[in-house]
C-alpha cells in the first residue's frame, strides 16, 4: 500500500507551530504522500506556516472558545474522517493537548493509537518505533487492522526543516455539537517566566536531581546554567518533591532534550529519566556514587559531590568570562 | 461526592523488566499499585472527606492472582476494589482497556473520575481520555491541582509554559501528574480494614466486550523487538579537588566553551 494520505495535527504557537509539529509536517512530506495539516485558531500565517512546511491543505477547526483543544479537535477530525474520507495515517504531536486529541479520537473513530513514536517508515505499510526499558531496547510495530492509523509521535524524533512551500489552502473543519464532552474549558492561563533559551531548544543543559540534597541548591543548577547560556532541567523525584516546575522535568514523562551536551548533576540515571536525553550528543555527569546508572551513558563522568563540584564550576566559567 | 479511581498493579518498576515471547511485559513476578496511581487515590480521598460525603473506589484491570496493591489502595482509605482479571484480556491495548474500565466505571456512576496521566510501566497515556469519551464526560488532563466547587471541579493544569485555570462540569474526568498531593501511608488501622472491605473481581463476560479486547482487539502487532544502538562509557574521574577544571576542559574540547 504506497501512502497517499497523511493528515498531521500541528498545535498553533506564537503565529507558528510547536517545533514538533513542524518536526511532523517535515517528515510527513518526505513519504510523497498529500500532507494536509488540521489546526484550529487559523490564520493567514498558519496557512503560510503549513504550506512552507509541507502541507496542501490546511483545515481549520477555527476558535474553540476557550475549550481545551481534546475534544473539538478531534471531533473534527472524525467529522472529516465522515466526509471525505479516511486518510492513511493520522501523526499527531506527544504533547499534553496532542494526547488529549489522540484519545478522544482514537475511542470516537474505534480505532487504536501507537504512541510514544520515535520512528516512522514507509516499508509498504507504516512501520513504528517505540524507546522501552528507559531507550534501552526498540520495540517495532504497526497496526494491522482498517485504517487510520492514529500515531502519537515524540519530540525530536525527526528535524524540522522547510520545504518552501507556498501557503495552504485552508479549509474550514468545524468540530460540530459536543456535547457534555466539551464542558472543559481554560478559565485563565498562567505562564511561568523562565530566563534563558528553551529547555528543548537550548545547545547546553544542566540538569538536577537528588543528589543536590535540597530545593535550595538548585540554584547552582540556575547558575551553571545561566553561565553556559543553557536551560535548567531536572530529574522526575525533584520535580515530584516540588523543588521545581513540572516545566523543568526531562524524561519519558517530561521533556526530550537533545542539546550539544547534557551535564546531569546528581542524577543516578532512572529509566524514566535516561529516555528524555540520551539523544544529547555529548552528556556529562557528576555523581558521589561510582556506579550509578547515569555514568553508563555518559562521555565525560566526575565521581563526586555535585554542591563541591558546581560551585568550583561556577567559579571557573565566572572567571573565564 | 462519589469517586472512582482508576488504578494498575505493576511489576516493581525497580526491578529488572522484560517481554515474554509474545511482547507482553513480563509480569510474573510480584505486582505492586503503580506508584503514579497513589496520587490519584489520596486526592480522591481528601476530595471526599471535604465533601463530608460519598465514598471512594478503585478500578483496575489485570491479575487478580496477586492484589496486594488494591489492598493498598484500601488500607489508604479507599472503600471498595473492583478488578477485571480475565486471561481473555492478556494482550488487550490502551483502547480495550479504556472499554473494560468504562463498563465498570458506568456501574458506579461517579461524580469524579480520577486516573493517573499515565502508567508507569506500559505509559501509553491515552487510556484516561479514551474513558471519557466513551462515557460522554469531559475531561482534564495533567492537573497539578485539583478542587470541588458545588457542581463544577476545578483544576489548575500543566502546560509547556506554566498552567491554565480549567473548569468543567460534574460529572467529568481528571488526569493528575505526581506531586499534586502527598500520598498517605496506609496506617496498621487501615491495613488491617482493608482486609475486610469489599474486592469484586469481575470477568469479561460479566462485562460483555468479548470480542473488542485481548490481541485481537487491539488491531496492532510488535513486529520485532531490539536492543537499541547503546552509549557506551567514556572517560569517569573520581573528583580530587579538580573535577570542575576537566569538565571545563571537557566543554572546551567540545568546542561549547
Amino acid at each position: 500500500m504506497a501512502l497517499s494520505n497523511i493528515w498531521i495535527v500541528t498545535e498553533p504557537s506564537n503565529g507558528s507551530y510547536t517545533t514538533t509539529s513542524l518536526e511532523l509536517l517535515t517528515h510527513g512530506r518526505s513519504f510523497g504522500a498529500t500532507v494536509s495539516a488540521i489546526t484550529w485558531g487559523g490564520n493567514a500565517a498558519l496557512a503560510a506556516a503549513a504550506g512552507e512546511y509541507g502541507a496542501t491543505t490546511l483545515y481549520d477547526v477555527g476558535d474553540l472558545g476557550g475549550a481545551l483543544p481534546g475534544v473539538p479537535v478531534a471531533s473534527a477530525i472524525a467529522a472529516l474522517v465522515a466526509s471525505v474520507g479516511a486518510p492513511d495515517a493520522i501523526l499527531i504531536p506527544n504533547s499534553y493537548d496532542g494526547r488529549d486529541i489522540a484519545g478522544r479520537l482514537s475511542a470516537r473513530l474505534d480505532r487504536p493509537v501507537l504512541t510514544n513514536v520515535t520512528d516512522l517508515v514507509d516499508d509498504g505499510g507504516l512501520a513504528t518505533e517505540h524507546p522501552i526499558f528507559g531507550g534501552s531496547q526498540t520495540v517495532k510495530a504497526r497496526f494491522t487492522g482498517e485504517g487510520p492509523g492514529i500515531y502519537v509521535i515524540r519530540a525530536k524524533s525527526f528535524a524540522a526543516e522547510s520545504g518552501g512551500g507556498t501557503a495552504a489552502s485552508v479549509v474550514a473543519a468545524p468540530s460540530g455539537d459536543v456535547g457534555a464532552t466539551g464542558g472543559a474549558i481554560i478559565a485563565a492561563t498562567h505562564v511561568e517566566e523562565r530566563v534563558g533559551p528553551k529547555l528543548e531548544e537550548a545547545a547546553v543543559v544542566v540538569s538536577g536531581g537528588r543528589g543536590l540534597g535540597e530545593a535550595e541548591k538548585y540554584a547552582l543548577i540556575e547558575e551553571t546554567a545561566k553561565l553556559l547560556n543553557g536551560a535548567a532541567g531536572a530529574s522526575r523525584a525533584i520535580v515530584d518533591a516540588g523543588w521545581v516546575p513540572y516545566s523543568h522535568q526531562v524524561g519519558q514523562t517530561g521533556k526530550t532534550v537533545k542539546p550539544t551536551v547534557y551535564i546531569a548533576c546528581g542524577i543516578s540515571g532512572a529509566t524514566q529519566h535516561m529516555v528524555g536525553m540520551k539523544g544529547s550528543k555529548n552528556i556529562v555527569a557528576i555523581n558521589k556514587d561510582p556506579d550509578a546508572p547515569i555514568f553508563q551513558i555518559a562521555d565525560f563522568g566526575i565521581v563526586g559531590d555535585v554542591n563541591k563540584v558546581l560551585p568550583a564550576l561556577i567559579a571557573a566559567l565566572k572567571a573565564r568570562a | 461526592m462519589n469517586i472512582v479511581v482508576c488504578v494498575k498493579q505493576i511489576p516493581d518498576p525497580a526491578a529488572p523488566q522484560s517481554l515474554d515471547a509474545s511482547h507482553n511485559l513480563n509480569r510474573s513476578g510480584k505486582l505492586i499499585l503503580d506508584e503514579a496511581d497513589t496520587y490519584g487515590v489520596e486526592m480522591a480521598l481528601q476530595l471526599v472527606d471535604k465533601a463530608g460525603t460519598g465514598e471512594v473506589t478503585v478500578v483496575s484491570m489485570g491479575s487478580a492472582a496477586d492484589v496486594a496493591g488494591l489492598r493498598n489502595a484500601l488500607a489508604m482509605g479507599a472503600a471498595k476494589a473492583v478488578i477485571v482479571s480475565d486471561d481473555a484480556l492478556r494482550g488487550t491495548d490502551a483502547l480495550g482497556t479504556a472499554k473494560v474500565l468504562a463498563a465498570v466505571i458506568k456501574r458506579e456512576s461517579p461524580d469524579l473520575v480520577l486516573a493517573a496521566t499515565e502508567s508507569s510501566d506500559g505509559y501509553t497515556g491515552t487510556t484516561p481520555v479514551q474513558i471519557a469519551e466513551l462515557l460522554g464526560l469531559p475531561s482534564i488532563t495533567f492537573a497539578k491541582s485539583v478542587a470541588i466547587d458545588g457542581t463544577t471541579v476545578k483544576v489548575e493544569r500543566q502546560t509547556e509554559s506554566g498552567f491554565d485555570e480549567v473548569t468543567a462540569p460534574l460529572p467529568a474526568l481528571v488526569t493528575v501528574t505526581a506531586g499534586v498531593v502527598e500520598p498517605r501511608y496506609a496506617s496498621f488501622k487501615g491495613i488491617m480494614a482493608a482486609k475486610s472491605k469489599p474486592l469484586e473481581v469481575l470477568s469479561v463476560a460479566d462485562l460483555s466486550l468479548a470480542d473488542q479486547i485481548g490481541p485481537t482487539g487491539a488491531r496492532q502487532v510488535i513486529t520485532d523487538v531490539v536492543t537499541a544502538e547503546s552509549r557506551s562509557a567514556g572517560e569517569k574521574y573520581i573528583d580530587e579537588g579538580d573535577g570542575a577544571e576537566r569538565i571545563v576542559g571537557f566543554l572546551e574540547s567540545i568546542k561549547v566553551l
